[in-house]
């Protein structure tokens, strides 16, 4: 897909010291660069290889991703929430490219 | 196809075998397309040995479950969900998670860094698997104890491509 | 005869597995086990006879359509989403400046697709119907078939009747094109010389090698597919089967298919509308 756009679900609202779930979907083929073309050319790899996940600026999980990850890779995890604040998400693609999402969640 | 029907049992299997080998031949080429026989693929030593880079030793198994679907539908979405059973304190806690496959073309699917602000150790993705074989789940703590869970993934190949 | 011979073939589909051609054939009857559905109360999934591609799927793989977060296709719904408030074309107009708000124009439209128009001379499904807008009231120009931009706008149409008893007519002038689409479904074809009804009607529930056959109904599509790993229309599965049995695929959008759209709709008149689903 031209553009792509991660997908995130996060609550907004969470009590203090609550873990919650996280999950996490973005478009990508996830080229694995282990298949050919038409022609017999291989197709190089481009994945996304590094997802990384922040609460207010500190990163609490991360997942380094190897082709053998599907495409439009799918990731849930937890994060034990102790204040309001922001998260960030942030996908690395092969080809350079940062794609980001933020999440606002209060803490009660 | 009527008339060899009629004409006995071995011309009908002769019939359903071209169903069948119609089917390999839709479908063998598009399981995870192009990582076909002719590639070599991981062996369990070969993760044995990645895991000996990561941990020193292969750790015996048990405080990782590994939650896969025993038949995979198809080898190109592999659901797959591991927990590790450890305390996710400051003092003690869930380092990394390295999950591998015994029978892809590269032993590594993915490796997960946890921290005491991950709650719990456990998570979940989608991965490829070429074929019927062992996805391994190894853990490290803070204090670098290791723990593995493993679990056999049947992936069937045949039926209807489209 | 016809009779005769569809039996040989239905005991030949069984037998072929039960040979164990493959070794993961071995474990196959646990699936068919979970899938006959014997024991599970399949809800608006099973409507009398007629079960849904959602009865056939494994556990996980139901997960995955169940949650929309988990569901890909949702990545592609909300491209959908934009494409509808989004203004294109000479006329200046987005969907949503004759249609508005989608939740409340497209609710039920999905339930009544492919449909007759006069003005077109025959039938007509979604992607067509949202092409013939785009290129005759917003001229602008129309989505390629099985671009992720149509992809998109269909399964976001589509969803708009989710949980809705499809409900497609086949009288009145629709009359010609279902009776097409049944004979076009009851052809034999391509070099294995299979029509659709010796794998949907005659043998849904059994193995073709290690895999389960279903009724072949349309009502998820679009849909994602693990083996295509991304969204794909229902010409492209379509298209898929004629090349299983190795017969030449028609074209996207080409008449043959959509009155066999047409027909295939009516098979399963009564089961939700599930666009997006999730299938293996």
């Amino acid at each position: 897909m031209a553009t792509i756009r991660p997908r995130v679900k996060a609550p907004r609202k969470a009590s203090a010291g609550e873990v919650v779930e996280i999950k996490t979907l973005i478009n990508h083929s996830m080229e694995s660069g282990q298949r050919k073309d038409k022609d017999g050319n291989p197709i190089p790899r481009q994945i996304i290889h590094r997802f990384e996940a922040q609460f207010n600026g500190q990163e609490f999980f991360a997942v380094d991703l190897q082709p053998a990850i599907s495409a439009n890779p799918y990731l849930s995890f937890f994060a034990k929430l102790e204040e309001s604040g922001e998260f960030t998400f942030r996908w690395h693609d092969d080809d350079g490219s940062v794609y980001e999402e933020t999440k606002s969640v209060e803490v009660t | 196809m009527l008339e060899m029907q009629d004409s006995g049992g071995t011309s009908r299997r002769r019939v359903l075998f071209s169903l069948g080998g119609a089917a390999a031949v839709a479908t063998g080429l598009s399981v995870v397309p192009g990582l076909g026989a002719r590639l070599a693929h991981a062996t369990e030593a070969e993760v044995a040995e990645t895991i000996k880079e990561m941990l020193g030793e292969v750790p015996a198994e048990g405080g990782v479950s590994v939650d896969l679907p025993e038949i995979a539908e198809n080898g190109n979405t592999v659901p797959m969900t591991f927990e590790v059973d450890a305390p996710m304190t400051a003092d003690s806690h869930v380092k990394d998670v390295m999950v591998l496959a015994d029978g892809n073309p590269a032993p590594r699917v993915a490796t997960f860094h946890f921290t005491p602000m991950s709650g719990k150790a456990t998570a979940s993705t989608r991965m490829r698997l070429v074929g019927t074989q062992n996805v391994v789940v190894v853990a490290r703590m803070n204090d670098g104890t290791a723990m593995m869970g493993k679990k056999q993934v049947k992936v069937t190949i045949g039926g209807c491509g489209g | 005869m016809m009779t005769t011979m569809l039996k040989v073939l239905g005991r030949g589909v069984l037998g072929l597995a039960g040979a164990g051609m493959m070794a993961a054939v071995a474990a196959a009857p646990a699936a068919a086990d979970e899938s006959t559905g014997a024991r599970i109360d399949w809800g608006p999934y099973k409507v009398g006879d007629v079960r849904s591609g959602y009865t056939y799927a494994g556990a996980q793989t139901r997960a995955m359509q169940d949650d929309e977060f988990q569901n890909p296709a949702f990545l592609w719904l909300e491209r959908g989403m934009d494409i509808w408030d989004t203004v294109e074309g000479e006329a200046g107009k987005a969907c949503a400046d004759c249609h508005g708000d989608a939740e409340e124009s497209m609710a039920g439209v999905a339930t009544r697709y492919p449909i007759y128009f006069e003005d077109w001379g025959k039938l007509m499904n979604i992607e067509q119907r949202i092409n013939w807008c785009r290129e005759t009231q917003m001229r602008a120009e129309p989505f390629a078939w099985e671009s992720d931009d149509l992809l998109g706008i269909t399964a976001f149409v589509k969803n708009q009747s989710k949980g809705m008893a499809v409900d497609v007519a086949i009288d009145g002038p629709a009359a010609p094109f279902f009776e097409m689409g049944k004979d076009f479904y009851q052809t034999r074809r391509g070099q294995l010389d299979l029509a659709c009804t010796h794998c949907h009607v005659d043998n849904p529930g059994n193995l073709i090698r290690a895999e389960i056959l279903s009724q072949g109904q349309v009502n998820g599509f679009p849909t994602y597919r693990l083996k295509w790993q991304t969204v794909g229309s229902l010409h492209r599965r379509f298209r898929g089967c004629n090349k299983n049995i190795r017969a030449e695929p028609f074209p996207y959008g080409s008449d043959e298919y959509v009155n066999l759209e047409l027909y295939t709709s009516w098979r399963g008149n009564g089961l939700p509308v599930e666009s997006p689903s999730v299938r293996k």
